[in-house]
Formats: structure tokens, sequence, C-alpha cells
């Protein structure tokens, strides 16, 4: 997919401190799954914290609680910069 | 304990919730661990009162995130909860337990439970932490939408529990009716579905919700070919209609829990959005640079207070050993009975059990550190290099588990989601520095470098611990590229946030693994210390006057010795050593325990028995040509190949086990003993070349 919705770019390029709200979650099935049944729903703001001291992974804020995935799974997230 | 059960109750929850504490404080000692049939996964059941003194049974459930399992702990939960173990029933009630400050999340679990038609009962903890973080909960308004008792709780400190007896005792208990709100076309597909299902009608809906929510890959796990067609199918169906069947049971719940709490929770003041101290300790221990200052001070914090501090239980263990070994010389006439008792079943048994402080500091500090929630920063600090490696940050947790024991290090396996991760990480985390090594590296310090201080002495072990590490990243590199290629797999773990350990909670582990250990020295190392000492007690020298050495040659374990020798002696070993390493095949902290009995015997006839430490003894053997046989350099060779040796009969047992056949176990055997042997070869004969000796 990519480029249709000029604003979304992936979760992994954000730095820590920026927000954003997720638009879609284009990753295969069980990944897919799991990512959402652990918060990050379409529609939902997430932050990004910070990255691991050897830059990955990374640790984001969702629904309240800290959730830490690599940087090869965040872009397949896409994000709304807010 | 025969008295009829009242009920049976299942405690589920997420990882972190405090789950175990509260199975702890209502079961107190009344607790067993045992196995599901036919699945590995540590079954844990307890029994409590009710209000009114009404036995009933308390099943444990592995901490998951959702029924829509990726582990096989995970699985567990699910089965039990869909009664589809064979023999074991449905619970009769459920309780749920979840984190009051993080309930947005936890609710989830939560909601997929209330689906499940099981009566249950909400056990909301951490009531006080929710509440500093300036959550105000409307509990009335709480327990309408879900439509079940909710009981707050801090089980930390014990408040919460008789409620939570009572609510467990009333009757009879309500079940729960909730249904997430699908879309239409989905609900079609779901009854549709669930009408072809073989199960039981009360299960056959959720049965079919989780199908639908499965993967290509998942669904291909599935036996049935029809049914897997069915299942595509009805998704195709639902893709065209624009509804991805894996999302849409997500957000419907997700959805739910945040219209629950939209209406029963309510901040008060800003403290829900600013930092919580939890968030300011992780951004000094998840620091580039402070994070690994931490990380390394405290593993080596763990390692000075083996080291250190265990040092005094040990030597009254000693003693005590000792005093029995002198009592049992003086009172006893010599002969057999006595030999036995002394120099087989005292020696080795309290050779062995020296090491239960040690054991016990050890489980202390796992405890500390999975409980404060360092475990999860540790994996998270840890992933880009178990990545590299191919491996997830999770292996992290089992292999430094395996630092203790790699029993529950195998065991914590179960949450790597991949078999073949998770084969890799049974396969390597042996070769972590467990504490049955402890003996043997303490006693070849000690001969090694007696007049060295406890900084080196600890240095030089912690070196032995990085060797076994680097040998396990190496080999699990070599595995994920060969035997069990396979992608990285993915990391997704929650960091929880940081909490007070509760003290009960970590010594009920160390009480548990103290008997684990404890029970074993009573029966297998007991057992194979009577079987040691008497194949290096008979049969008897014919010849009386024999010296003790020619007596010991003359024995079964002394030819065995001797018949391994041309083997092992290009590591500088002799047959003495060669009957340490038969004798610890099965468990290796018997190496010493061995040693101890071949000196004992050889010495035997001597009269000064104040020099009753086996490093003493060690240090007095000499080469044929006059040498000290335990140079530093064999001290070494020897120390590297119990760093890299499987060794360990019970470690067989539980990989078996996992992994569902003796395929595994035996190549790991075969692939670390030949990895020791090579690597002890050449820390010897390179040693050698290089002049030492």
């Amino acid at each position: 997919m990519g480029e249709e919705t000029t604003e979304s770019q992936p979760l992994s390029d954000l730095r820590p401190g920026d927000k954003g709200k997720v638009v879609a979650i284009e990753l295969p099935g069980s990944a897919r799954g799991r990512i959402m049944e652990l918060g990050l729903t379409a529609g939902i703001t997430v932050e990004v914290v910070r990255f691991a001291p050897l830059g990955d992974p990374m640790d984001i804020k969702v629904r309240g609680g800290h959730l830490s995935l690599r940087k090869a799974e965040a872009a397949g997230i896409r994000v709304q910069k807010l | 304990m025969a008295e009829p059960l009242f009920r049976r109750v299942a405690i589920a929850g997420n990882p972190n919730t405090g789950k175990s504490t509260i199975f702890n404080a209502l079961t107190g000692l009344r607790q067993k661990v045992g196995n599901y049939p036919g699945v590995t996964v540590e079954k844990k059941t307890g029994r409590f009162f009710g209000s009114h003194g009404e036995a009933m049974e308390l099943i444990d459930l592995p901490g998951s995130y959702s029924l829509q399992v990726r582990s096989p702990d995970e699985a567990v939960a699910r089965d039990l909860l869909l009664g589809r173990i064979a023999g074991t029933e449905r619970p009769d009630v459920i309780v749920a337990v979840v984190d009051a400050s993080n309930l947005d999340r936890h609710l989830y679990l939560a909601a997929q439970m209330l689906e499940l038609g099981l009566p249950m009962v909400v056990a909301l903890n951490m009531v006080d932490v929710a509440e500093e973080r300036g959550l105000v909960i409307d509990l009335m308004a709480l327990k309408e939408r879900l439509g079940v008792p909710v009981i707050p709780m801090v089980a930390s400190k014990g408040t919460g529990m008789i409620e939570l007896k009572q609510a467990l005792s009333r009757t009879p208990l309500h079940v729960p009716e909730h249904r997430p709100q699908l879309p239409i076309v989905y609900e079609t597909e779901l009854v549709a579905l669930s009408k072809k299902l073989p199960c039981p009608p009360d299960t056959a809906r959720q049965e079919a919700m989780l199908l639908l929510s499965m993967d290509e890959k998942a669904l291909a796990e599935q036996g049935d070919a029809a049914r897997r067609t069915e299942v595509t199918e009805a998704q195709a169906r639902l893709r065209a209609h624009g509804i991805d069947a894996i999302a849409a049971p997500v957000d419907a719940r997700y959805d739910w829990v945040a219209d629950v709490c939209e209406e029963a929770i309510h901040r008060r003041g800003e403290g829900a959005d600013g930092l919580t101290l939890s968030d300011r300790v992780d951004a000094v221990l998840t620091h580039k640079l402070w994070g690994w200052l931490c990380f390394i001070g405290l593993m080596g914090l763990m390692f000075v207070c083996i080291y250190f501090v265990a040092q005094w239980p040990m030597d009254w263990i000693q003693s005590g050993t000792d005093w029995l070994a002198n009592f049992v010389e003086k009172h006893m006439g010599a002969g057999d009975l006595r030999s036995l008792l002394k120099d087989g079943i005292i020696a080795g048994v309290g050779n062995v059990v020296k090491f239960l402080p040690q054991i016990l500091i050890l489980f202390f500090f796992l405890g500390l550190l999975e409980d404060s929630g360092y475990m999860a920063r540790a994996a998270f600090i840890m992933d880009r290099l178990m990545s590299r490696v191919g491996l997830h940050g999770k292996s992290f947790v089992p292999m430094l588990s395996s630092l203790a024991c790699a029993i529950p290090g195998i065991m914590a396996t179960r949450t790597i989601e991949n078999r073949k991760d998770r084969l890799v990480t049974i396969l390597v985390s042996p070769l972590m520095s467990c504490s049955a090594r402890l003996p043997v590296y303490s006693v070849m310090i000690a001969l090694m470098l007696p007049a060295a201080n406890a900084w080196q002495k600890a240095g030089t072990m912690l070196s032995m611990y990085m060797l076994g590490f680097v040998a396990a990243f190496v080999m699990a590199w070599v595995f994920k590229k060969t035997l069990l290629r396979s992608e990285t797999p993915m990391l997704l773990l929650e960091l929880p946030p940081y909490r007070a350990p509760v003290l009960r909670g970590i010594l009920q582990r160390m009480w548990d693994r103290a008997l684990i250990f404890l029970r074993r020295a009573g029966t297998v190392i007991l057992a194979l210390s009577v079987i040691l000492w008497a194949l290096l007690y008979y049969p008897q020298h014919p010849d009386e006057k024999a010296s003790s050495s020619e007596k010991l040659s003359y024995s079964i374990g002394g030819r065995a010795g001797h018949a391994l020798e041309p083997v092992i002696a290009p590591l500088g070993y002799d047959w003495k050593i060669g009957i340490g390493l038969i004798g610890s095949f099965a468990a290796r902290e018997m190496f010493v325990g061995t040693m101890g009995q071949v000196y004992n015997i050889d010495e035997s006839d001597d009269e000064d028995e104040n020099t009753n430490r086996i490093e003493d003894k060690m240090k007095e053997e000499v080469r044929p040509d006059g040498t000290p046989r335990y140079t530093p350099l064999v001290c070494v060779g020897l120390m590297v190949f119990y760093v890299l040796a499987m060794q360990c009969l019970s470690t067989v047992g539980v990989v078996k086990r996992e992994t569902g056949g003796w395929k595994w176990p035996l190549f790991q055997i075969a692939y670390m003993t030949t990895l020791a042997y090579v690597a002890a070869l050449v820390v010897y004969q390179g040693g050698r070349l290089l002049g030492f000796h």
C-alpha cells in the first residue's frame, strides 16, 4: 500500500516523545492479531517513549501501559503524527 | 484431604497482575505442582476454604493476554477454560484478576472470559496503585457493566481476601451474559460455523470465534481439512464485506472496554498523564549508558553475593558434615558399613547439600528481578543482541534463569511462541552456568588460586559464567543458521510498571526450589552416592596390605577410570579425574562428591583427618613425576569442560518432556559433550604450547 494517505507514516519513524494516532496495521495475520490484542488498535493514540540502548526495540506507551516492539514491526504500523 | 470439593475455582489473568500473590494468600502451603496430562505446562493447584469452611480447589492458570493463544502456556489456560482437557472438567467459577491501574488493557482478557459463559468474580487488584495515579473507580458502575461481582483488593497486603472468599462461597453463582458487539455479518458466520463444530453447545460459539480469528498458519495446524476450508471461506466472505476477521472481535472488545472505562473510571487532576515513578525509574534503567551500567552492576552484585554471603552457611554445613563423619568414624567399628555411611552417604550427599545456600541466594535474586519487573527490561535491553543470533529478547529470560538451574529455565521457554526458537533456547540454555556448576568452580578456583583474594576468585568465576554466555550465543546462532533455520521471531513485550516485590512470594518460591533440590539430594543423589561408593569400594583388593591407590585401581570405578584415561589424557586428566567425570555424568555437582570419595578412600589409612577439605586433598595429588596433578592449566581446562558439558540427567529428563521425545535430548548430550571435550583439549594443549603448565 503506502503513500495514498499522505500524512501517515510508519510508527518506527517517530522520535521519542512523539505521539501518533494509529491509522492502519499492515502486518501479517497473527502479528496483527497479537499487536491489536495488546491494545494497539486503529484509532488509538500511541507515544514513543524511547529506544533501547542499542537502538532497537522501542518502548511505546499505549492505553496507559508500556509495550516493547522492534522497529521492523513498528514499520508496519501506520500512524498520523499528532 | 479427602473431603468433597464444594467448588473448583480457576484463577486467571494477565501476567503481572498479582495473580500468584492471590493464589499464595488463599492457599498458603496447601499447594501442589503437577503437570497437565499430555502437555508439559506446570499445573499449580491448591486448596482453600470458603467463608463457611467449604473446601475448594484453586487452579492457577498461566498468565496470558488473550484466549487467542500464541504459546503453550496460554493454550493451557484456554483449554482448561473451554473444557478441552480430557478428564478435567471446566471450572465452576473463574477469578479474573485485573490490575486496577491498567483496566484499559486488562479488561480485554476479562471481556473474553466473560464470553465463556462461566460464573466469574473479578478481583480488582492493586486499587492502591490506581488511587495513587489519581484514578477513581466507580465500583457500582463497573459491577453493573461487567455483570459479575467485583472485589477491590490489595493482594500484597491481604486486603479484600475475605470478600473474595465470600464472593466465591455464594450460591448460586451468577452466569454473566456478555457478548461483544460484532458486525451482523460476522455474527451470522459465527452462528453458522458454531453449528458445524463437534463441541458441546456451551463452548461452540467460543470455539467458532477462535477459529475465525486464526490466520493461515494457525489454521494449517488444525487437523481437519474440511474445517480449514470452511473457515477460510467464511473469512473470505467477511473480507468481501470489508471486515477483517482477525481484527473485528479485537476492535469490538476494545470498544466495549473503552466504553466501560469511560463510565467507571474518573481521573482526578492531572495524575494520569504525568510521569509515574515507574517511568522515571525506567528513564535510568533503560538509559543508553546508565542502563548498561545498572544491568552489569546487578548481575555482578548477584555473583558477589553468591560468592561472599553464601560462604558462611556453606562453612556451617561443611563443619556439620565433618562432625558427622568424625562421629561415625569414632563410634563405629571399621568395615563396609562404616565406609558406606561415611565415605558414601555423608560425603556424597553432604558435598551436594552444601550448595543449598548458593542456590537459595540465586533464586532470591531471580525472584526479585522477576517480581520487580526488571526481567522484562533485561529482555528489552538484550533484545538487540538476542536478535543478532536470531532469537527473541524473551529467550534471555530462560537463559538468565538457567543461571540458577536449567530446569526452571527450560520450563520458562514456554513463553516463547515459535517452536523452533523455543527449541534453540532449550538447546543452549544448559550452557549457561547453573548453580550445580558452582561446586566445581569453587573447588577448582580454590585449588588454582589458593592465595588470591575474594575479588580475584569472584572474577575468575565470573569469567566462567561469561564463557557459558558466549557459548550459548554462538551455538544459538549456529542452530538458527543450520538445523533450526527460521526467521527472527517478532518481539512484543509488555514492560510492566516497577513494583516492590512481595517477599512472601519470593520466599515461597525459594522454599519450593529448596525442597526440589533437597528431595533430589535425598533420592537421586543419595542413590548415586551409594552406587558410586560401591563402584569405588568393590571388588575389594585381595591383598589387604595394598596401598589405598592400588585398592582404588582395583575397584570397578577405578577400572572404568583407567579405561577412560587414554581418551582424557590429552586434556591433562588422569584416571581419578576420569572417575569424577563418570560419577558426575548424571549430576555435575557429583564431581565434587565423587572426588571427595576418591580421595577419602585414598587417604583413609592416614591418621590425620583434619584435612577433610577436598581442595586440600586434591592439592596434595601428584603426577608420576612428582609435579602437582592439578596445575592451574588443568584446573582451567576442567572448569571449561564443566561449563560446556551437559552432565545433568534431570535436565535431560526435562528436555525430553518438553520436546516430546528422545531426539533432542540425545542430540543435546552429544553436541555439548563434544564441545566440552574439544574446548578442554584446546585449553590444555594450547596452553602448553604457550608455555603454561
